[in-house]
């Protein structure tokens, strides 16, 4: 048994680790945060030039052609750094067309998204919180008519994987010609969402399963969770450690110390959770949906959770908007209610299970 | 047992509503104006203000708890204005009351009920928030008037209020909960900056307040010199009973469940789904159980017996409640979680007005004193656990 990393895979963590410690620090953070569109071309530029815009891309159209374990493993890294942009949504439009576009499509599109020339997105979810592919009604056709919620970025777009009636997907090119995008107050401002309106949209046809894809946006967030939590965690010690009252640093109260030690409990062993989730994405067809939903449902509630403990470990200074850890209190709210909420993945997962069969 | 509030009641709650009915339609709620007018009415009623002296504007009603109780029903059932809300009335008030000079009381009490003036509240400090009593802003005693600096934190309102009540530290060389006293200031003069401060929710309503050689009166401190952290036990005590009431929490529950019936699940409505009716139901009984535990804190308060560490509970059995709405709500409005309430002209908020709840109960965790400080309070007070060395809890 080796449940581990690759050397490969914790240097990559690390390379994406440093550039973020270098890009990112906590007022450029915040100064996305509050930016207008919540998208740093510099940042985006930097992390195409690393190859995180293309980890999954094959080699030949100018990615790494890595596998979603290895996408996974970064993911985590820019959730620990609360990473703004359009990344969630620019991989799995990658993510599609490779799975589902002709030759044509792969060589317009593939090599510039994967330096970040270019910015993908999917448009998924409609009313009614309906992100599962059985539950699109928009219907297919060469130009589409209706609408689209919650879309990541579709302002930035240079093309977008849209979800159809059947659950099915297409591709809509240059959206901003096409597409009416009404921007909404996002309150996780690092990953802005918008609704979009078609109409007469010319769209094409993608090859491909929409329930891969949504397997793999779970396992994503799975891993930009557990990625946000640590961070969490990480905060609330630092501060435990220099802040002090009663003439002592607070770390040093065993009440504060067992909340700590329980949010540390309930996050740390996530983590192979979402590995096995991605490995399973990659290797393991049976196990690969049920893991996707998994993981995503756990590992978004205990994200949510060590927000919300940590936020009251830190005290008043929490409650602004000066100090960061607002930033993943948000994005954990994001992670949770993205792609479908906890209870409909884990309803998810009892079907998948298969425990109302007999054994 | 008698759960009934008894004839009397029943016929003093006839009395409210009546007295409702005649003066009060929930379109006045428009007009500041008529606001006003109906306060003073249900005043000279004897329905606000009740513990209050004529002489300051209250009604000065003998206390009953029992009536008290029920034209919080009646009033919170239509919506009609109670006492003016802040503070000023909340805790200045009871504070002079129990502890100031009558010329104290004269001159701040009335215009605070009336509205006209509010009051921020002065004790956090940026070194000093679980441990208040290490407050460091500096009041100096010169001729005829103290000279205040330092600097308070995380003042809710400070930018709308025209004075603060504030513990500051007089008497360097005593022992620290010996050393701070309780003073009035004006925030209207120079020295005063307030800065607000920006909120996890957007908006600014807490501010940092800065002192910088600003004056009061020898004669504006509430207590004597070095009694300010006895005076201001006092205040904790309203804020934290304040803090303690179910009916805002009913309030909650009832909106809760609206979004349950408005809300859809697997294309059926969420209040069909049995999580969901399972959730709802859990948070159902740890209402009912602080709600039935205030009445018997009330009856217990009532015959003068001590109801025992159940009251040191109050705060973080509501900021628990806090939580578990917050869990069902974000499940509940789904995608709408992802928006943030933003409030302008021609905008509509949906559901997505619950994040404020999410970060309210957040709030209310740290605010006043965080559960931390309250798990102390109730293992130390409550259920008389040795006392920490260093975290004096109080
Ligand atoms: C919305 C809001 C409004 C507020 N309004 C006002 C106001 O109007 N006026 C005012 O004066 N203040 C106000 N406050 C401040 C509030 O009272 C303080 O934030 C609170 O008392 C905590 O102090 P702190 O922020 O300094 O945190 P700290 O005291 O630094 O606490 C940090 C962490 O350490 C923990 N901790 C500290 N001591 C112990 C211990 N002994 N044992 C275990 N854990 C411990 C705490 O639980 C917390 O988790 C407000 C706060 C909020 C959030």
């Amino acid at each position: 048994m080796n449940f581990d990393l690759s050397e490969e895979q914790s240097a990559l963590q690390d390379s994406v680790g440093r550039l973020l410690r270098n890009e990112l620090e906590q007022t450029r953070l915040l100064e996305i945060f509050d930016s207008e569109d919540g998208h740093d071309v510099r940042l985006w530029r930097a992390l195409g030039k690393l190859g995180v815009l293309g980890l999954m891309i094959d080699e030949k159209h100018g990615g790494t052609g890595l596998k979603m374990l290895d996408a996974a493993v970064v993911t985590e890294i820019l959730g620990y750094h609360g990473t703004p942009g359009p990344y969630l949504g620019h991989v799995a439009a990658a993510l599609a067309i490779s799975l589902g576009g002709n030759d044509a499509q792969k060589e317009r599109w593939l090599p510039r998204l994967a330096d970040g020339d270019c910015v993908g997105t999917v448009a998924l979810a409609e009313s009614g919180d309906a992100w599962q592919p059985d539950e699109w009604a928009l219907p297919g056709q060469a130009a589409l008519n209706g609408a689209k919620r919650n879309v990541l970025y579709p302002g930035q777009a240079d093309l977008m994987v849209v979800g159809v009636a059947g659950g099915g997907l297409v591709l809509v090119e240059n959206p901003a010609q096409s597409v009416e995008v009404t921007p909404l107050p996002s309150l996780d401002a690092t990953r802005r969402i918008a609704h979009v309106t078609f109409r007469d949209t010319p769209a094409v046809p993608l090859g491909g399963s929409a329930g891969r894809l949504r397997d793999a946006l779970l396992v994503l967030l799975a891993a930009d969770a557990f990625g946000g939590a640590r961070r969490c965690i990480d905060m609330a010690v630092d501060y435990a450690l220099t802040r002090e009252q009663f003439g002592q640093v607070i770390g040093a109260f065993q009440g504060l110390k067992h909340q700590l030690a329980n949010v540390a409990a309930d996050v740390e062993p996530a983590r192979g959770l979402y590995w096995y989730a991605a490995h399973a994405y990659d290797a393991v067809p049976d196990d690969a949906e049920r893991m996707a939903a998994l993981a995503k449902a756990h590992i978004a509630e205990r994200f949510l959770h060590a927000a919300r403990e940590t936020t009251q470990a830190h005290g008043g200074i929490a409650y602004t908007w000066e100090f960061p850890l607002h930033v993943w209190l948000k994005r954990a709210v994001f992670d949770r209610a993205y792609m479908g909420s906890t209870s409909v993945h884990r309803a998810r997962v009892a079907d998948l299970s298969g425990w109302a069969q007999a054994g | 047992m008698d759960l009934s509030y008894g004839v009397e009641y029943e016929a003093f709650r006839e009395e409210v509503r009546a007295f409702i009915a005649e003066n009060w339609s929930r379109r006045d709620a428009r007009d500041p104006q008529r606001v006003t007018a109906f306060r003073l009415r249900a005043t000279a009623a004897g329905y606000l203000y009740r513990n209050i002296p004529r002489r300051f504007g209250g009604s000065e009603q003998p206390a009953d708890v029992l009536r008290a109780q029920v034209i919080h029903e009646e009033f919170s059932a239509v919506r009609a204005p109670m006492e003016i809300a802040g503070n000023g009335v909340r805790m200045l008030v009871p504070t002079l009351l129990e502890c100031g000079a009558s010329w104290q009381q004269e001159k701040f009490i009335p215009p605070t009920v009336r509205g006209e003036v509010d009051w921020a509240q002065g004790y956090s400090e940026p070194g000093s928030g679980s441990d208040l009593a290490s407050v460091r802003t500096r009041g100096e005693l010169v001729g005829d008037e103290w000279i205040v600096n330092g600097q308070k934190i995380w003042t809710s309102r400070a930018q709308l209020c025209r004075y603060m009540f504030a513990l500051v530290r007089t008497e360097p060389d005593a022992p620290k909960h010996q050393g701070i006293s309780y003073l009035l200031l004006d925030l209207h003069q120079p020295g005063v900056t307030v800065r607000p401060l920006k909120q996890i929710t957007g908006q600014s309503t807490f501010n940092e307040v800065f002192f910088d050689d600003v004056r009061t009166p020898a004669d504006w401190i509430v207590g004597r010199r070095g009694e300010g952290w006895q005076v201001s036990r006092a205040t904790l005590k309203h804020e934290r009973t304040g803090i303690g009431n179910a009916e805002t929490y009913l309030e909650q529950f009832a909106k809760l469940v609206n979004v349950a019936r408005s809300t859809a699940r697997n294309g059926r409505p969420a209040i069909e789904d049995p999580i969901v009716r399972d959730r709802l139901a859990e948070i159902e009984g740890y209402l009912q159980a602080h709600r039935y535990s205030t009445f018997r804190q009330l009856s217990m308060n009532l015959a003068g017996r001590n109801p025992g560490p159940v009251t040191t509970m109050n705060k973080l059995v509501v900021t628990n409640l806090g939580h578990l709405i917050a869990a069902l709500a974000q499940e509940l409005i789904g995608d709408a979680s992802l928006l943030l309430p933003v409030y302008e002209p021609g905008r509509k908020v949906g559901n997505e007005r619950w994040m404020n709840q999410f970060f309210g109960s957040l709030g209310i965790a740290i605010a006043g004193g965080t559960s931390n400080i309250q798990r102390n309070i109730i293992g130390e007070r409550g259920l008389g656990l040795p006392r920490d060395r260093t975290g004096d809890a109080s």
